[in-house]
């Protein structure tokens, strides 16, 4: 699989930018939608690192893993918005998009749902299951919220001594919906639960898209290599708040100050222009690009029509 | 026909589904413990046993089952579903209508509950009615040992996760089963002594009950209907309300609490769809509203009794009476 581009990975994370802010200024029309800007060089460095015989499992904050492994904008706005054009006939909304047909499946808004689900997922893989395809492996993204779950111990616990071939990324973003990490773990970082575990595992800078592809094309090759689950954890920062809209009152703006500093698109889009790999004319049209496609996508959403009233109950039962 | 118990039944079942799909497998606490059988037959990697967690146990569940396995898991306990709710309630009933139809998923959850062993309400807990509650899930409790095979086989084939509920009181009853391939499809339920005077409706351990209410019955000139539903969700409205039209009296009968249970339901449907083919009103015969006690003189009052229903529907024809004269 051809590497991307630096470039495509800053446009990328752009393009997952305008997707959820534009969502925010909807918030009306998008109910409960949770973004992850800030977040945005964690899901692109680290899906784009994956193989499309992968799966995914994501969770609320779902919008840049999906946009990253390549979902049309349009449907997604459409989800959100409850529309039948949606990846999931609007049924979902915002907070449990799965893409079957991107590999991005069973999402679920449970916090630390995606982790009892992925060891399944990761089990059919290595047991041949139908959904599954040779060679590929389980990659499942959370938070630190998560890692407080019960169930995080439960599913590595599992993983590791099934051997199950899952990637873990921890996406320490350093909120937990309304609550500080610092309020509800007694250290910085979630790998040394990992570690306790048994698991082969890293720390890096979750808001360098390089670092954390380079990572994760590390780590996907070690789980495909060995079968055997990896943790990976990429340090980063919630930049909007819990759900839209949300004025972060209860954030500190020294705090959020710093990280907007190491805000993850700024940094890539810095070290191309200084390396003189993109010019300022075509990080405009970048820029041009990215608010037409989103532009369309609200479009397209907005005129899509709502579900028939009789999908109310159908796909209860198989 | 082979006289067999239902740990039998249920072991039959598992291997002859094993042997038939090889996308069958299981897992739980003990399961390759218990099951030496199914693990010398098809081997560790379908036959797992699992860490005391039942948290992941179901979610795993899930996860497979939405890619491409039939999983079979054993929960032991019923009172234990209380930590495996999200992977059975959020995640198997819920991820098929959130995505659309996406993903289905083929998966049974095994445990047992019941009065019959003194273990006290943190193991014996009868508490189906909460899964009949929640959407996309099925719901089965059978009573005899060739439906505990049968609808096993049918719970394995079901595209949907099914809930099977085993009365433990029952784990070691002989009883007939046919000989060969027996398949007893979900949501039917049986009649099992037809009458026409009242309908008994019951499932589980209370059927029994229920069939000696019937024998008791019949020495007082009362000629009992009794339905065992077998299948909880799908619910087989259509024998019940072709029942009670006949008999015009309803008793429902349960091991498990009154509040919004099994009893509840039917009565509904009943009081909605056949309310003028009543002569008397619906009764229910249950347990108590209360954790079940270990004391095994306390744990058996809590489940009804022949003498109880007997009582209730004497009570009902009695006051059929009253109202026609």
């Amino acid at each position: 699989m051809p590497s991307p581009s630096r470039t495509s990975m800053l446009e990328t994370m752009m393009l997952i930018r305008a997707h959820e802010e534009k969502l925010a200024t909807i918030a009306g029309q998008a109910p409960g939608t949770c973004t992850a800007v800030g977040q945005e060089a964690a899901a692109v460095g680290a899906v784009m690192a994956l193989q499309p015989r992968d799966r995914i499992l994501t969770n609320h904050r779902s919008a840049g893993h999906l946009l990253a492994r390549g979902a049309d904008p349009g449907r997604l706005m459409a989800e959100v918005m409850g529309r039948a054009t949606g990846y999931c006939k609007g049924k979902s909304g915002s907070l449990h998009v799965s893409a079957r047909e991107l590999g991005v499946v069973l999402t679920s808004t449970i916090v630390g749902g995606e982790l009892s689900l992925a060891t399944g997922v990761a089990l059919a893989q290595k047991m041949g299951g139908a959904g599954t395809e040779p060679g590929g492996i389980t990659t499942v993204f959370f938070g630190d919220g998560a890692a407080c779950e019960g169930i995080f111990h439960e599913a590595l616990n599992l993983a590791v001594t099934w051997q199950l071939p899952v990637l873990y990324i921890c996406e320490n973003n350093q909120w937990q919906a309304f609550v500080r990490r610092d309020e509800t773990m007694p250290h910085e970082h979630v790998r040394p639960w990992a570690e306790g575990h048994g698991l082969p595992s890293l720390t890096v800078d979750g808001n360098d898209v390089e670092t954390v592809h380079a990572a994760t094309l590390a780590a996907a090759e070690q789980v495909r290599r060995t079968g055997k689950p990896y943790f990976l954890e990429l340090n980063t920062y919630r930049a909007r708040g819990h759900f839209e809209p949300d004025d972060q009152s209860y954030v500190p703006p020294a705090e959020l100050a710093r990280w907007k500093a190491r805000d993850p698109i700024t940094l890539q889009r810095d070290r191309l222009l200084a390396s003189g790999q993109l010019g300022h004319g075509e990080y405009a049209h970048i820029e041009q690009r990215v608010a037409a496609l989103v532009e369309a996508a609200f479009s397209f959403a907005q005129t899509s029509p709502w579900p028939d009233l009789r999908e109310l109950t159908t796909d209860v039962y198989a | 026909m082979q006289t067999i118990s239902v740990s039998d039944a249920v072991s039959q079942a598992l291997a002859e589904e094993m042997r038939r799909d090889p996308r069958v497998m299981m897992f739980g606490e003990g399961v390759a413990t218990k099951r030496g059988d199914l693990l010398t037959e098809f081997g560790p990697q379908r036959v797992r046993n699992t860490p005391l967690a039942e948290g992941i146990i179901a979610g795993t569940a899930a996860g497979a089952a939405a890619m491409g396995l039939r999983p079979v898991i054993d929960l032991l306990f019923a009172p234990f579903l209380s930590l495996a709710m999200d992977g059975i309630m959020n995640s198997a009933g819920k991820l098929r209508f959130l995505s659309g139809g996406q993903f289905e998923f083929p998966m049974v959850v095994m445990t047992m509950t019941g009065a019959g062993w003194g273990v006290g309400a943190q193991h014996n807990h009868n508490l189906e009615a909460m899964f009949v509650h929640a959407p996309g899930l099925k719901v089965v409790m059978p009573s005899s040992t060739a439906d505990f095979k049968g609808l096993l086989k049918s719970a394995i084939r079901d595209n949907n996760p099914v809930l099977f509920f085993m009365d433990l009181a029952l784990a070691h009853t002989p009883g007939p089963v046919p000989e060969g391939e027996h398949v007893v499809p979900l949501g039917q339920a049986a009649v099992l002594k037809p009458g026409h005077d009242v309908t008994l409706v019951s499932y589980a351990k209370t059927v029994g009950s229920c069939l000696q209410a019937a024998e008791q019955l019949a020495a007082h000139g009362v000629d009992a209907e009794v339905i065992d539903l077998r299948t909880l969700k799908p619910l087989d409205e259509a024998t019940i309300l072709r029942s009670v039209r006949k008999t015009g009296r309803l008793v429902v009968v349960h091991e498990a609490a009154a509040p919004c249970g099994v009893g509840a339901e039917v009565a509904a449907i009943v009081s909605e769809r056949a309310f003028g083919a009543l002569k008397a009103p619906i009764k229910r015969v249950t347990g108590p509203d209360a954790p079940a006690a270990s004391s095994w003189v306390l744990e058996q009052a809590g489940v009804p009794q022949a003498e109880t229903v007997v009582k209730a529907a004497l009570g009902l024809m009695a006051e059929t009476d009253t109202l026609v004269v």
